[in-house]
């Protein structure tokens, strides 16, 4: 298939972006997005144009490094992540446009590449539990219910990529702070630090100038993981709780 | 058939075989008893001058992140380093099935011996027992430390973990979370990381990726590591470096490894001193969705756990491998696996199906699209098992990997066979540590895929995660305060002439590379190299594709450094530039991997040398000759893509333990 694509190139973080229109051809549907624009980046090379910069990494959809709005969608049209997304998903002369996660909280790097650090600095704020090596009981000295155990899961399975902040019209990344809450508020061991790590996790969103949540539930929908998005309810009430004292 | 010709490597100047290794540095006594001796006689580091040492790690997956996350605790000065823009994308969490411990939760009949055994034989009896002890010892304590951080492990109804049988072993050890255990393993790793960089204990690079090692007065002192984001090449001192940057499956471009998977931190090590072992053991995993064409960028792995239930077949005729297979009759069709290996059928190892795969689609009988030459692809068909077990019951097992193999392929695996083709996974060689996981130089230490000593020649399921983990948050920081008690060592100045000249070859290198202005693309050598490679180095190997092949490389690498195209600068985000580093080290860890499949002229695990076979075609190890380690030395070369003859120094395996035995699958 042939297509046209709109894609945004902004040479550093303080430099102006625009919006470039390149043109591929013979494009195999059976191409993911990104190799598709592997192929893209061979040509620009050929011609000596500097290659566009995008994260990727494990490219199986676990590790979280992609993530680009595709027409206006986070991942693009699929429930997946932007690597697991194919090319059979668009149709031959299709125009498409690429852009970087938008949200003051992910600056741009580089082209569609944007820094996430304040993910990490959340997660610094509270998102784990204090166990230092050596420290555990025998892994059978508590028992789990299954229940707790299966939620906690399902909110683990959040992969860190942004798609719930890109995704928000609000830019907030309470999707993304709730599934953590959610996962350790479900387990025996991390109740010492409930209500504690709720309080500084929300007070570092803020701080990293995330928005506020407005229930649209955006985030949920664009989520490759589907993270539901009742985890910000179970944050909302582990945050009035902790407030309470 | 036993090769008896004078070794091909020696005959043809490829490498000299120097001083035997002389002591692994294991503790005297029954091997029971060895870990619990180290640990008492490695001398302690007052918690008070603690936060006087300063310890580099680079990688945070499991065996970096966990290390981290416990020198922080134990409150040493630790700064960590990754390439990605976290530490929880490190290439652990792709890992699927689970993590094996010597828990015997089941009560049937595991133990630590059992865990012990079971690898060491899996490994094809060229690991070194005392390390794989001491891993089967420590297992059941990373179960423990997991949960009290929260991981969410599968659960049974009264509350209790769950656990499964993996990878041919007859107990129930492994612990996994569905699909999704490396995932889970590595966000706790990451999170206890995460608090000790709140307490400041540790500080964390990301973007950072190292390109040189600082060696000075014959000690690991620093490293040299470029910012990603704004090129600037930068210093980092410390009393020890640890290395825990994973594997180098990517030096055959096509592999389950993800795309940044990389080789530089090793094999700067490697040039610096830091011996090379077996790096030709090489798994290759048998069920992973083939080649779809040119475009292919890397491969994804499914579950072994399928073919508990799907059967592999091919077409008997080649003409029939065009044809819809639901169209081809059941006489028609050669079920490969269960006719060759009657008992085992389609549930033998690793290595054996990976290499019968090959063997099929070289007698151009294989399915799917021409890649290549040949049609690249086997049958893994359902047809009985869901006319046995039901729709229904298929799904809640494997709906997950139905549903991604879906994704990829476009094509619906509930009605036609899906495809599937061997594909490189993990390597078992890696850097040489002694039992205290410490190089050949000294204050340079080298935990989980990086290292060799586990695995032997082939790695069973589920060990992956538990070797990573054991190395960091058991073994190392056991062992490394027995050298940094030593310290801290005197401070080095940027003037240095040790530091000098690391940070001048990076400087050097990336401008060179920046230079050249040639007319090929950094992806295209890395893809004819991976080509090379697979064709010569992969899944059969004999003398005369080796010898080949180390021509191919030698010549590739004289062309990378004359022809590479590289455009942008150096001072800002590059990503052409970081893969044009990793790639011009590929190109000279290829060629060792070569000298070594060469010289070891047996079968055994993942190496399978045509040579060396039995009359029915299985793999033929011969003790007598190499039943050693193979550790490698760099002998210099000192430009770009310059390296002289390889110095072979052998580690006796000994085996106190354990007997030797062959394999047998049939």
């Amino acid at each position: 298939m042939n297509l046209t694509l709109k894609i945004w190139r902004q040479a550093g973080p303080r430099h102006p972006g625009e919006m470039v229109t390149y043109k591929v051809q013979d494009i195999s549907e059976d191409m993911s997005f990104l190799e598709m624009l592997d192929v893209l980046n061979e040509q620009l090379n050929a011609k000596g144009e500097e290659p566009i910069a995008f994260d990727s990494d494990c490219r199986e959809g676990i590790c979280g490094m992609c993530g680009l709005m595709i027409s206006g969608e986070a991942h693009g049209p699929e429930k997946t992540t932007t690597c697991q997304l194919h090319m059979r998903s668009f149709s031959d002369g299709e125009v498409i446009t690429v852009e970087p996660w938008r949200a003051n909280a992910f600056p741009v790097i580089k082209d569609l590449v944007v820094d996430r650090g304040a993910f990490d600095r959340i997660i610094q704020a509270g998102g784990y539990i204090s166990a230092n090596t050596g420290s555990a009981p025998d892994a059978h000295a508590v028992p789990v219910p299954k229940p707790n155990a299966d939620r906690a899961f399902v909110a683990a399975e959040c992969i860190g990529c942004g798609a719930c902040v890109a995704a928000c019209p609000n830019a907030s990344a309470m999707l993304f702070m709730g599934a953590k809450v959610t996962h350790l508020s479900e387990l025996p061991q991390g109740q010492p630090e409930r209500a504690a790590r709720v309080v500084s996790m929300v007070d570092q969103h803020d701080h990293e100038g995330f928005g506020g949540c407005t229930n649209v539930g955006a985030c949920s929908q664009a989520c490759p993981k589907g993270i539901p998005q009742d985890v910000i309810s179970t944050l909302n009430k582990d945050l009035r709780a902790a407030l309470r004292g | 058939m036993t090769d008896t010709t004078v070794n091909a490597g020696i005959a043809h100047g490829l490498y000299t075989e120097g001083e035997p290794v002389a002591d692994t540095k294991a503790p005297a006594g029954p091997i029971a008893g060895k870990w619990t001796q180290r640990k008492f006689d490695a001398a302690l580091v007052n918690p008070a001058n603690r936060r006087k040492l300063d310890v580099i790690i680079v990688g945070t997956g499991l065996a970096g992140g966990s290390a981290a996350a416990t020198l922080g605790e134990a409150g040493y000065n630790v700064k960590v380093f990754c390439f990605q823009d976290s530490p929880r994308r490190a290439h652990s969490i792709a890992a699927q099935g689970g993590i094996n411990a010597a828990k015997n939760y089941k009560e049937d009949g595991d133990s630590t011996y059992r865990l012990f055994y079971d690898t060491v034989k899996g490994g094809d009896y060229r690991s070194r027992e005392t390390n794989v002890y001491r891993l089967a010892e420590v297992s059941a304590n990373i179960i423990d430390q997991c949960v009290a951080q929260g991981v969410p492990f599968a659960r049974e109804y009264g509350g209790l973990l769950d656990n499964r049988s993996f990878g041919g072993v007859q107990v129930s050890r492994t612990f996994y979370a569905r699909g999704q255990t490396g995932q889970q393993l590595l966000i706790g790793a990451y999170q206890a990381l995460e608090r000790q960089v709140a307490a400041k204990t540790v500080k964390q690079y990301t973007r950072h990726e190292m390109l040189e090692l600082v060696v000075a007065d014959g000690r690991a002192r620093g490293i040299i590591v470029r910012d990603l984001v704004t090129g600037e090449i930068e210093t980092h001192f410390a009393d020890a470096v640890v290395l825990a940057s994973g594997g180098y499956g990517n030096v055959f471009f096509l592999s389950t490894n993800a795309m940044g998977s990389n080789v530089t931190a090793s094999w700067r090590a490697h040039r610096k001193g830091a011996y090379m072992a077996n790096p030709c053991y090489t798994q290759i995993h048998p069920t992973c969705i083939p080649v779809s064409g040119e475009h292919q960028s890397k491969l994804t792995l499914m579950s072994e756990s399928l073919r508990n239930d799907g059967r592999i077949w091919v077409p008997k005729n080649r003409d029939d491998c065009d044809k819809d297979p639901r169209q081809i009759p059941e006489e028609d069709r050669d079920y490969y696996l269960e006719r060759i290996y009657p008992s085992f059928g389609n549930l033998v190892p690793r290595d054996i199906a990976s290499r019968q795969a090959k063997n099929v689609c070289d007698e151009g009988r294989g399915v799917g699209p021409v890649v290549g030459d040949f049609r690249r692809g086997v049958y893994l068909d359902f047809a009985d098992a869901i006319a046995r077990l039901g729709k229904d019951a298929v799904e809640a097992k494997y709906g997950n990997l139905f549903d991604m193999y879906a994704r990829i392929t476009g094509e619906n695996p509930y009605e036609v066979p899906m495809r599937i083709y061997p594909a490189v996974h993990y390597v078992m060689g890696g850097l040489w540590v002694d039992y205290d996981l410490q190089s050949t130089i000294p204050g340079l230490f080298v935990t989980g895929e990086a290292n060799f000593s586990d695995h032997g020649a082939n790695r069973l399921g589920a060990s992956a995660l538990m070797q990573g983990l054991a190395d960091g948050y058991f073994v190392l920081p056991n062992t490394i305060r027995d050298y940094l008690a030593k310290g801290p060592f005197e401070a080095l100045a940027d003037d240095h002439p040790a530091v000098a000249e690391a940070r001048g070859r990076v400087e050097q290198r990336t401008a060179r590379l920046l230079q050249i202005q040639g007319e090929r693309s950094v992806d295209s050598f890395h893809r004819e190299l991976g080509n090379i490679m697979w064709e010569y180095c992969g899944m059969e190997r004999s003398e005369e594709g080796l010898l080949k092949a180390i021509d191919l490389i030698r010549g590739l690498r004289e062309e990378f450094w004359r022809n590479v195209r590289v455009l942008g600068s150096g001072d800002t985000l590059n990503q052409s530039l970081e893969k044009a580093g990793r790639v011009a080290d590929f190109l000279e860890l290829g060629e060792l991997m070569c000298i070594d499949a060469l010289h070891r002229r047996e079968s055994c695990g993942g190496h399978f040398r045509a040579e060396s076979q039995t009359e029915d075609g299985e793999a033929l190890r011969h003790d007598d000759e190499f039943l050693y380690v193979a550790a490698w030395e760099f002998s210099g070369g000192d430009g770009d893509g310059e390296m002289s003859t390889p110095v072979l120094h052998k580690e006796d395996l000994v085996y106190e333990a354990i007997e030797l035995k062959q394999r047998s699958y049939k």
